[in-house]
Formats: structure tokens, C-alpha cells, sequence
């Protein structure tokens, strides 16, 4: 439970030494009360036109009909769901960072939870397009749900793809909650803020925070089940990530597809989301602590821990690779056997390659200590394993459909113009999203990173102070008020 | 490290720091405030709000109020204070009772909407299997149970905190911004029967408080200040 980092372990504080608490809602709240940095505008905008070219893209595609993807026998399934996993997949780090390793106690977390998170609702926003327009008519897509409709029937809860709607919007709605009850004291350090403020847009950022925060005053009595109601989402959250990506890889398992029908697919679609997820983590912090100087909060310490996930679970995709080949050698069925080797050196092996490289190669660089401390390098490798992850998912979609048991009915698949149009709308979808929520929200939690701060124990002072005392002048000068 | 006596006061000012006359900052009527003299507004003490720099104070100033035996009391700190529940003598938590519940619930719904639509309303035969079957209804049955015990856990908490609660006498206090910065605060609601403006402050004062504030509230004879927390 200490905040103490034990220096005869070689454990290192988990923000810069010296930061007070106030120094801590400062660096964080004022990102939201500064005005935009230049690049903030810029980048706004590039990815506000890339969201408006998904929704010109959807528009296209809900007047003419589906018709206008690359989709078509035998590949009905191409893009639109590689991407739906994807970005499924993406969001699964944000849940496993902020549940998961709250379990174990993995304070660290405490310094990208918040952004993860986000990062979480807005990659679930992104997938849950690609279900809704990929029926061909989204205004019946309401068919999906247990409603009573004209037809009189029910959904077949039989069917995989109705437990994935259920598992997929469960998942949402949880994450959503999680994210703003851990905003809601952080939320109130806002309000308090800008009550103290002048100007135009005090009284409205006064409103408009202190109505999210719903009157929250720090009350221990609150804090109590504040703290016990964090836990039990957590608690409940971990096993809801872990099945959000099993039901997800159930629309592929359940069915008779060689390729697909593989037991091992629930645990490596789950270590393959986390993995992807951690990439996209590790690519947005380095971005948002470069060009807002969190680089304090989110320290070396935390870029190199989230490295060696991606190293391990780099490894246990990598594993699943070969076990796929190993089972369909095992298995002695031709058609199983036959789409390995075609997936590998078939027509579709420039993309079973580039799979390859990016995820199972590019991680092994994190072995090496200085290459995982690096900042460029491992920019380039998250930048890696998200290409990577993608074609992850079109190499199973995609090679296991364009030739399976029926010669006469093979074919290759080639995504059109609009394909293409509506993925990178739904980057610029996620990115317009990303850049207001680090605009307007905390991005780092900041109660939270107040109560791993060493002097955050209140037996910080009846604790023996032996090591230190040399350098307390130091200490003092770095500790100077700013202001 | 932190138990570094000369850090912690410099953590403490990031202001400027004033030389000030020992003993609490003392803000507020001394005493129960006399009769109003005009029909204006009447103003009641509602809480004695005492502020401290680290939170070791704090949760001894908690400890000091539990033992005298005061109840309507309550610690305010920017974080979530380690062994403060103890220290102000709380209860357990009973939310996972509620949540619990809600599991149930969500369980419950699951099977029941199931084997009713596809066993008994409308059951689909698809390649000759029963209608309504267990093993096929446990992701949705799972999914169900996580998303009520989800809102059980949330809007549970929302009920045990009385939240939201968006106007409270306590905001009329401007040093009390700095509950959610880097001040730990302990508030006597003047509606506990131990409560007594005098006492009380005697009693705060003895915690090393930094400040003691008597938070007043408007009552009757004129419309409550309009302030947006």
C-alpha cells in the first residue's frame, strides 16, 4: 500500500520527485483553461475533414446501398469488419489499463488510465459504425434488438452476432460509466478552478463543470463508496473484456468456415486486442506528452512498462500464429490445411507477411533495454503493431473466405474507393473526438495521481526519514513555487 | 522522503508565503451571531469548516471528533485519504449488496427474455435445434448480469452519496476551492447534537488547523444566494 518507493529495490518514484499536489491539478487542469495550442487547431482540423469524408463516405453508401464496397461473393465480409474488430480490439488496452491493472494494484496506470479510457469509448464508437451500416439498411438495424417489431418475431439469441450486439453495447455503456465516475472528482477541480477565475467564460465553464460534477466536495462519506463503486467496476469490467473480444471472435469461430473454426480464438483475440489497444495507447501518449509537456506525469517508467506488454503479448500472438499452423497441420483436414498454406503463400501473402513483421518481429525489439527506452523507436513500432493488428484481422477475414471448400466459387477480394474513404473517416472520426476530449477534459487523472504521491499517506511523517536529508536543499530549490 | 519536514511545508505554499500570528486563521462569528437588527437576510452558522495542509491532520482532527463523539462530521480531501474511514469511525460500504442485486436481476432478465422469445413466443428452428437452449443464452445471460450490477454499482453510489447535490452550505466558503487543489478540510455540520460554535472551535483548534471558518447560511427573508457549484 505504500506510496514509498523503496530505493534498495531500485524502485523510482511514479511522477518527477518533488511534485506537490497542487502542482498536480495545475499541470493537468490548465491544458483545459489555456487556449489551444496552434497545433490543436491544426490538427483539429485534418481530422475533422477526414470525419466529414466518413460521413460523406456513409452517405454514399446508405443512398446507393452496399453495392458501392469491394464486398461480394465469396468475400461478404471484408473491410467493414476488419475494421469493426479493429477498432474493437483498440479500445480493449483502455479497459485493461484502467480495470485490470487497478486489480493488481499496478499504480503506474494511474498516469495514462484517464486518456486510455477515452480512448476506449471512442474506438467503440468508431466500431459500432461499422455493425450499423453494414446491414445495408441502418434504420431496421433497430431488428437486433429484443424489440417488438411489425414482423412479430424476436432476434435468435442463438446467433453469435446478437450476443456480439449485446456484448459490444454492454461494453460501451460499462466503459462510459467508468470513465466519467472517475471523472467526477477531477471534474469538480474544474469547477472550484474556474469559480476562482475571471473572464468571459468563467461563469460558463463554472456551469457547465460543476453541473458534471454533480455538486461533488470531497466528503470522506462520498470517497467511501466512491472508492467501493470504482472497485466493483473494475472488478466487473475485467471479465467483460475478456469476453467482449471472445464473443467477437464467436461470429467467426461458431461458424463451419476453414480458417475461423478454431477453439483457440477467444484467448488470441483477447491478447491480440490488448495488444493493439496498448499500441494505440503508446502511440496517443507520446503525441499528448510531447506537445503538452506531461512528460512529469507520464514518465519513462510508464513508456517502458506498457513496452514490455506489448512485448508479451506481441509474443502470445505471434504463439497463436504458429498454433493456428500447427493445429491445421495436426488436424490432417485438407480444406484447414489448404488455407494455411494459401493464407502464407497465396495471393493474399503480401498481407499474411506485412501481418507478420509488424506484429510478431517489430516487438522483439523490446528485449533490448535501450531500444524500449527510446522514444522514436518505439513510436515507429506502435506505429508498426496498429498496421500491423489491422491486417491481422483481413488476413482471417479475408484469406479465409476468397477460397474455401468450393473451387468454382473463389475469388479475390479488392476493397473500392469508398472502402477505403470510410476507414480513414473513422480515423478522423476517432482523432476529432480525441483532440476535444484533450481539450475539454483531464486528461490525466488527477485525484487519482494526488493519491500515489508520497506525501499522499498520512503517515508520510511519522515514517523514519534516513536517506534523505542531503538532499533536502536541493529538493527545496526544485521545489521553489513556479508562480 | 516525504516525511522530509522542510519539503512538505514547501508543498504546502505554493503561494507566497505571509508570516502569520500563530494559531488558526479564525473566519466567521466568534460567537452565535445576535438577533438580526433589520428584516434583511438571517444568516445561521450551518458548519465550522477547519483546514489543514497535509492529510496526517486531517485524520487526526477526524480522530478528535469521532472520540469526543460527534457524528454529522465529515473529512473533505482532494483524494480519497488511506485509513480515514477508520479514523472517523465509518461503516463498511454496503453497496456490493446492491450491486449484488442488481447481478441477480440482470441474470434473471437474461434467461427469462430468452426462454420466453425463443422458447415460447416465437421459438426459431434453425437446423433442428430446441428453441430455447442454456448453453447458447450464457454470453447474453453474462452480458446482462455485468451491465445491471454496472448500473447498480454507479447509480447505487449516486444513492448512498445523496448525489447529485448540487447546492450545499459548505460552497459558501471560498477556501473551501482548495478541497479539490491541495487542502484537506473537516466539517462539523452545526445539526449535530454535539455541535456547539464555541466547543466546537475549541476543540478544532487543538488539531493544528490552518484555518477555522464558521460557514453561514442564508435562510429565510431573502432568496437564497444564486451560486452555481
Amino acid at each position: 500500500m505504500s506510496t514509498h518507493p523503496i530505493k534498495e529495490l531500485g524502485e523510482v518514484a511514479l511522477t518527477e520527485e518533488g511534485m506537490t499536489f497542487h502542482d498536480v491539478t495545475e499541470t493537468v487542469a490548465s491544458v483545459t483553461e489555456r487556449s489551444a495550442p496552434r497545433n490543436w487547431w491544426i490538427a483539429l482540423f485534418i481530422a475533422a475533414s477526414f470525419a466529414g469524408v466518413f460521413g460523406a463516405a456513409v452517405g454514399y453508401l446508405v443512398w446507393q446501398g452496399v453495392g458501392v464496397w469491394g464486398n461480394n461473393a465469396p468475400v461478404y465480409w471484408a473491410w467493414d469488419i476488419t475494421n469493426f474488430v479493429w477498432w474493437i480490439g483498440i479500445g480493449h488496452a483502455g479497459t485493461l489499463i484502467s480495470a485490470v491493472l487497478f486489480l493488481f494494484r499496478q499504480k503506474w496506470r494511474t498516469a495514462i488510465n484517464r486518456a486510455a479510457e477515452a480512448m476506449t469509448i471512442f474506438a467503440v464508437i468508431c466500431a459500432l459504425m461499422f455493425p450499423g451500416i453494414h446491414v445495408g439498411r441502418p434504420w431496421l438495424a433497430y431488428y437486433m434488438f429484443p424489440l417488438p417489431n411489425s414482423m412479430a418475431i424476436w432476434p435468435n439469441f442463438k446467433s453469435p452476432l446478437i450476443w456480439d450486439l449485446f456484448a459490444v453495447s454492454t461494453y460501451f455503456t460499462v466503459s462510459t460509466l467508468f470513465w466519467y465516475v472517475g471523472l467526477i472528482p477531477d471534474l469538480a477541480s474544474l469547477r472550484d478552478r474556474a469559480m476562482g477565475m475571471t473572464g468571459k467564460f468563467a461563469k460558463v465553464r463554472a456551469t457547465a463543470y460543476g453541473a458534471l460534477a454533480l455538486g461533488w466536495r470531497g466528503a470522506n462519506r462520498h470517497w467511501q463508496h466512491y472508492e467501493r463503486a470504482y472497485m466493483i467496476l473494475a472488478a466487473l469490467s475485467t471479465p467483460l473484456v475478456l469476453s467482449v473480444h471472445s464473443v467477437v471472435s464467436f461470429d467467426f469461430s461458431t461458424s463451419v468456415e476453414p480458417g475461423w473454426h478454431t477453439t483457440i480464438f477467444p484467448p488470441y483475440f483477447v491478447a491480440g486486442a490488448v495488444f493493439s489497444g496498448f499500441a494505440m495507447v503508446m502511440t496517443l501518449m507520446l503525441i499528448v506528452r510531447a506537445v503538452y509537456g506531461m512528460k512529469a506525469v507520464i514518465t519513462m517508467k510508464h513508456l517502458e512498462l506498457m513496452n514490455k506488454i506489448m512485448l508479451v503479448t506481441g509474443t502470445l500472438v505471434g504463439y497463436a500464429y504458429g498454433m493456428e499452423f500447427f493445429i491445421a497441420a495436426y488436424s490432417g483436414n485438407p480444406y484447414e490445411k489448404y488455407v494455411f498454406m494459401n493464407r502464407a503463400f497465396g495471393p493474399y501473402s503480401w498481407a499474411y507477411w506485412t501481418m507478420i513483421t509488424c506484429n510478431v518481429v517489430s516487438p522483439q525489439l523490446f528485449w533490448s533495454k535501450k531500444l524500449r527506452t527510446s522514444i522514436p523507436v518505439m513510436f515507429a513500432v506502435s506505429i508498426f503493431i496498429n498496421i500491423g493488428m489491422w491486417f491481422e484481422r483481413f488476413v482471417i477475414i479475408v484469406t479465409s473466405l476468397h477460397r474455401d471448400f468450393l473451387p468454382s466459387s473463389w475469388g479475390y477480394y479488392r476493397p473500392t474507393a469508398v472502402d477505403v474513404c470510410t476507414y480513414l473517416g473513422t480515423l478522423g472520426l476517432f482523432f476529432t473526438l480525441f483532440l476535444l476530449f484533450i481539450r475539454w477534459v483531464p486528461m490525466i487523472a488527477i485525484a487519482e495521481i494526488k493519491g500515489v504521491l508520497p506525501q499522499a499517506d498520512p503517515h508520510a511523517e511519522e515514517h523514519g526519514d534516513h536517506e534523505h536529508h542531503d538532499h533536502a536543499a536541493e529538493s527545496d530549490a526544485a521545489l521553489a513555487p513556479g508562480e | 522522503m516525504a516525511a522530509d519536514p522542510k519539503k512538505t511545508e514547501a508543498s504546502e505554499h505554493h503561494a507566497p508565503a505571509k508570516p502569520r500570528p500563530a494559531g488558526p486563521i479564525i473566519i466567521g462569528p466568534k460567537e452565535l451571531p445576535a438577533p438580526p437588527k433589520a428584516v434583511a437576510a438571517r444568516k445561521r452558522t450551518s458548519l465550522l469548516l477547519a483546514e489543514y495542509s497535509t492529510p496526517a491532520k486531517c485524520l487526526h482532527a477526524a480522530e478528535k471528533l469521532r472520540d469526543a463523539g460527534y457524528k454529522n462530521f465529515d473529512a473533505h480531501t482532494p483524494f480519497p485519504v488511506h485509513g480515514m474511514d477508520a479514523a472517523m469511525g465509518l461503516p463498511d460500504s454496503p453497496l456490493g449488496y446492491l450491486v449484488l442485486c442488481g447481478g441477480l436481476t440482470g441474470v434473471s432478465i437474461g434467461v427469462l427474455m430468452i426462454w420466453w422469445m425463443n422458447g415460447v413466443d416465437y421459438p426459431i428452428i434453425i437446423g433442428g435445434k430446441p428453441g430455447f437452449t442454456l448453453p447458447a443464452s450464457v454470453p447474453i445471460m453474462f452480458e446482462l448480469t455485468i451491465l445491471l450490477s454496472a448500473f447498480a454499482a454507479v447509480f447505487g453510489m449516486f444513492h448512498l452519496n445523496r448525489l447529485p447535490r448540487h447546492h450545499h452550505p459548505i460552497f459558501e466558503s471560498d477556501r473551501f476551492r482548495a478541497a479539490s487543489d491541495d487542502k484537506f478540510f473537516v466539517s462539523v455540520e452545526a445539526e449535530d447534537p454535539k455541535f456547539d460554535l464555541k466547543k466546537t472551535r475549541v476543540l478544532l483548534e487543538a488539531t493544528h488547523a490552518d484555518a477555522i471558518e464558521a460557514v453561514e447560511e442564508t435562510v429565510a427573508g431573502e432568496s437564497p444566494k444564486e451560486e452555481t457549484h
